[in-house]
């Protein structure tokens, strides 16, 4: 009855450039065609400017002598060690900084970020003045402000500002008493080791008794009393085998303790507050991510304000917190770079400053320094993913 | 049994729970701790103001042209007065201040005109905001052409330069950023690839390593006898920098926009750019516009490194002020002034973008 249309099933092909397959390939060529292009006309000219200018390529200029002293090193470093240590030392004051920024900036910004949610209304609002202060200017102009306003302003060695004659700070920098540990020191250490895995036994012993019987113990008061207590007995026992070497005003400087260089205090100040009120807008978001709904439940079970947080918000709410979080500690890394600007001696101040204007090896020196930060960054984004992956909540 | 029919007279509330006294108890006294922290915050408040404002106003000189005139123990702020045009607009011939003049005046009405929500014609003026507005920069600030004399860009400074940096910086990774977030999300393996490799490369080095690279490094990449100005370096440094971070807010932008959008397109025929520019990319730009202030915010502030490679930004020119013989030991005032400037800049800015989140945030939220 009803004649059907004859749809047709094969039709003419298509000419080749109405097919997407065979376009994305020609595409893909040209871009490979392109990118090889500029590459090669960058090297050519590369090669041509650097023959011009009498300049070898190649990383042999890692074994020459460096030359030049370094302020503060972690490794043996003199002016007759190599570019190579150089490099290393460059390194090791990055990391150095970073971390400690990365523990101070973490610190600072969580309790900030708390203050912030604070019912107290003052409390909010100055944690809501430092974020806003701290974070809306730049931190290269905060850099200068804690090195050339700050700590260049400070004392000369003489007239030191003293904090109860062990700790002294003057333009020179910051001076701690330095721990000189004696034979019988060792123990210490040890005990802090068993004490972690005493506690963390517990934990577990803990919590299989809880679930099989409906009992348990504090235990992370136990494990606090452990690990706080068992190595000061120790302490106490063996004769507490410390002493400190207290710094001394000899002539026109002080001597013996730690010295902290003004130009790490002023690049970790720095960095330690510009992160951290980044940090704190991470944690008051996180912590306002969770819905309501989660808290009143907890509560509707009758939780206490304490267990609430811990069993219900603060779990949540790090999933939320910790990938943001972990791209502000590169951040924090990355922008210690800026050390170059008061003479911090970093990796980019010592191998992409100094060693690149001794040798004239940019090339190889950029891209080493390149390669540092980008292996940093490949590292914690690779962790990064797999802990979101853990963490992830499964749904449907 | 009810005796009493007629309504009860409504009552005030309670003395104890309206009026300040009550929001004192309710938001500041509410127990002990909060008692505690309140005094406590309160006399860091004592602490930390009172001396500041002592210093930075009462005790402070306004008036006068030489280091001599300030006598006082607060701040001195003749040293800014004196070098405030320096500040702003560097060593730029000062006959010719009227162009920057004209330049920042225009761009501020171009700005004004696309973040008032009620003005009309936002198209065309984001167009000509895009298109028109740098030529026209261009040909004021550098001059050359109608009858205008060249402005070398070592005499750039200031103020000035770090808006063009930055301004300059954005408006050229915007449309690089979002071909690199297209090819992003592309099917093609090789573009997907490069794209990838590109933006994670730039993103994973920090500014100064670019900048490093730029002012090192260009000049060997260009053919012997080619010179690049050394502003035209930075540019390129910071544009492929920024490039990166603007791929990734558009990446943000598109993957919120829902995929049947793109499918229903699809099924009207179209192809992939009238799919894109047409259907997806115009949704997502407007939910991009937080983040894209957001990444300017920062590269606002990231201009700052210029410093470094020898250009003479706000801050650079701040600092080159400080080591002036004449005008030793106030660096204080200097960095104060810098980082109010900044400051300005970037508290406006941030306020913007969370009142367009607020605005763009249409979804149920608490």
């Amino acid at each position: 009855m009803s004649a059907r249309p004859k749809v047709p099933t094969q039709g003419p092909k298509p000419p080749f450039w109405r097919d997407p397959a065979k376009r994305a390939l020609v595409f893909q060529l040209l871009l490979v065609a392109g990118v090889a292009a500029f590459l090669l006309t960058i090297i050519g000219n590369t090669q041509a400017n650097l023959a011009a200018r009498g300049i070898t390529t190649g990383f042999g200029f890692l074994n020459d002598t460096a030359g030049f002293g370094i302020v503060q090193t972690l490794i043996d470093y003199s002016s007759q060690s190599t570019y190579g240590r150089t490099f290393v030392v460059g390194l090791l004051n990055t990391l150095l900084v970073g971390g400690l920024g990365v523990l101070a900036a973490t610190i600072v910004g969580f309790i900030v970020g708390i203050a912030r949610l604070s019912p107290n209304w003052l409390i909010s609002r100055l944690a809501n003045g430092y974020i806003e202060i701290f974070r809306n200017i730049p931190l290269l102009l905060q850099i200068f402000f804690w090195y050339f306003a700050v700590l260049r302003a400070m004392p000369s060695a003489r007239d030191s500002m003293s904090f109860g004659e062990v700790i002294f700070l003057n333009v020179r920098g910051l001076y701690l008493p330095q721990p000189l540990f004696e034979s019988g020191f060792g123990l210490i250490p040890l005990a802090f080791v068993v004490a972690i895995v005493a506690s963390i036994a517990l934990t577990i012993w803990n919590k299989r008794r809880h679930e099989a019987t409906g009992k348990r113990l504090p235990a992370g008061w136990i494990s606090l009393a452990l690990i706080v207590g068992l190595p000061l007995g120790v302490l106490v026992v063996t004769g507490v085998p410390v002493t400190w070497e207290v710094p001394e005003l000899r002539g026109f400087n002080f001597r013996g303790g730690i010295t902290v260089i003004p130009e790490f205090l002023a690049l970790w100040l720095a960095l330690s507050i510009y992160t951290a009120s980044f940090i704190a807008e991470i944690v008051r978001s996180g912590i306002q991510a969770i819905s309501h709904g989660q808290t009143e439940a907890a509560q509707a079970l009758s939780l206490p304000q304490g267990l609430v947080l811990r069993l219900v918000v603060i779990p949540q709410a790090l999933r939320v917190i910790i990938p943001p979080l972990t791209s502000q500690y590169l951040n924090l890394i990355k922008n210690s770079s800026l050390a170059t600007a008061i003479g911090y001696p970093d990796l980019v101040s010592v191998f992409a400053g100094t060693t690149l204007n001794q040798t004239g090896q940019a090339i190889e020196v950029i891209a080493m320094t390149m390669a540092v930060y980008l292996t940093i960054s490949l590292l914690v984004s690779m962790f990064m993913n797999w802990f979101n992956a853990r963490v992830a909540l499964v749904e449907r | 049994m009810i005796h009493n029919r007629t309504m009860i007279e409504a009552r005030p509330a309670p003395s104890g729970t309206i009026g300040p006294i009550a929001w004192l108890r309710a938001n500041l006294f509410s127990g002990p701790i909060n008692s505690i922290f309140t005094l406590l915050g309160l006399y860091l408040l004592y602490v930390l103001l009172m001396p500041t404002i002592q210093w930075a106003l009462i005790n402070a000189d306004w008036i006068g042209t030489s280091r001599e005139d300030c006598s006082r123990t607060g701040a001195c702020w003749v040293f800014i007065n004196a070098r405030i045009g320096q500040f702003i607009y560097g060593l730029y011939p000062g006959s010719e201040i009227w162009r920057v003049n004209l330049t920042f005046v225009t761009f501020a009405a171009l700005i004004a005109w696309l973040a008032i929500p009620r003005l009309p014609f936002k198209h065309w003026v984001a167009a000509v905001a895009l298109l028109g507005f740098p030529l026209f920069a261009y040909f004021l600030l550098y001059g050359g052409h109608f009858g205008l004399d060249v402005v070398e860009t070592h005499r750039w400074g200031g103020l000035m330069l770090t808006l063009v940096l930055a301004v300059v910086g954005m408006v050229a990774a915007l449309p690089i950023g979002v071909l690199l977030a297209l090819g992003r999300r592309s099917h093609m393996p090789i573009v997907k690839s490069f794209c990838v490799v590109f933006i994670e490369f730039w993103r994973g080095v920090p500014l100064i390593t670019v900048l490093f690279m730029a002012s090192v490094m260009l000049p060997l990449f260009m053919p012997t006898g080619v010179s690049v100005d050394r502003l035209v370096r930075a540019l390129i440094g910071i544009t492929l920098f920024q490039s990166a971070y603007m791929a990734e807010v558009v990446r943000g932008g598109l993957q919120a926009i829902p995929r049947g959008q793109e499918e229903a397109a699809a099924a009207l025929g179209m192809n992939y750019w009238k799919r894109m520019g047409l259907i997806v990319l115009p949704q997502a730009l407007k939910m991009m516009i937080p983040g894209i202030v957001n990444t300017f915010i920062s590269l606002f502030k990231d201009t700052t490194l210029v410093m470094i490679i020898g250009l003479f930004d706000l801050l650079g020119i701040v600092q080159a002020a400080l080591s002036d013989s004449r005008w030793l030991g106030f660096s204080l005032e200097g960095y104060i002034f810098a980082g109010l400037m900044f400051w300005i800049f970037c508290f406006s800015m941030s306020r913007y973008s969370q009142y367009l989140e607020r605005k763009l945030h249409t979804g149920h939220k608490r």
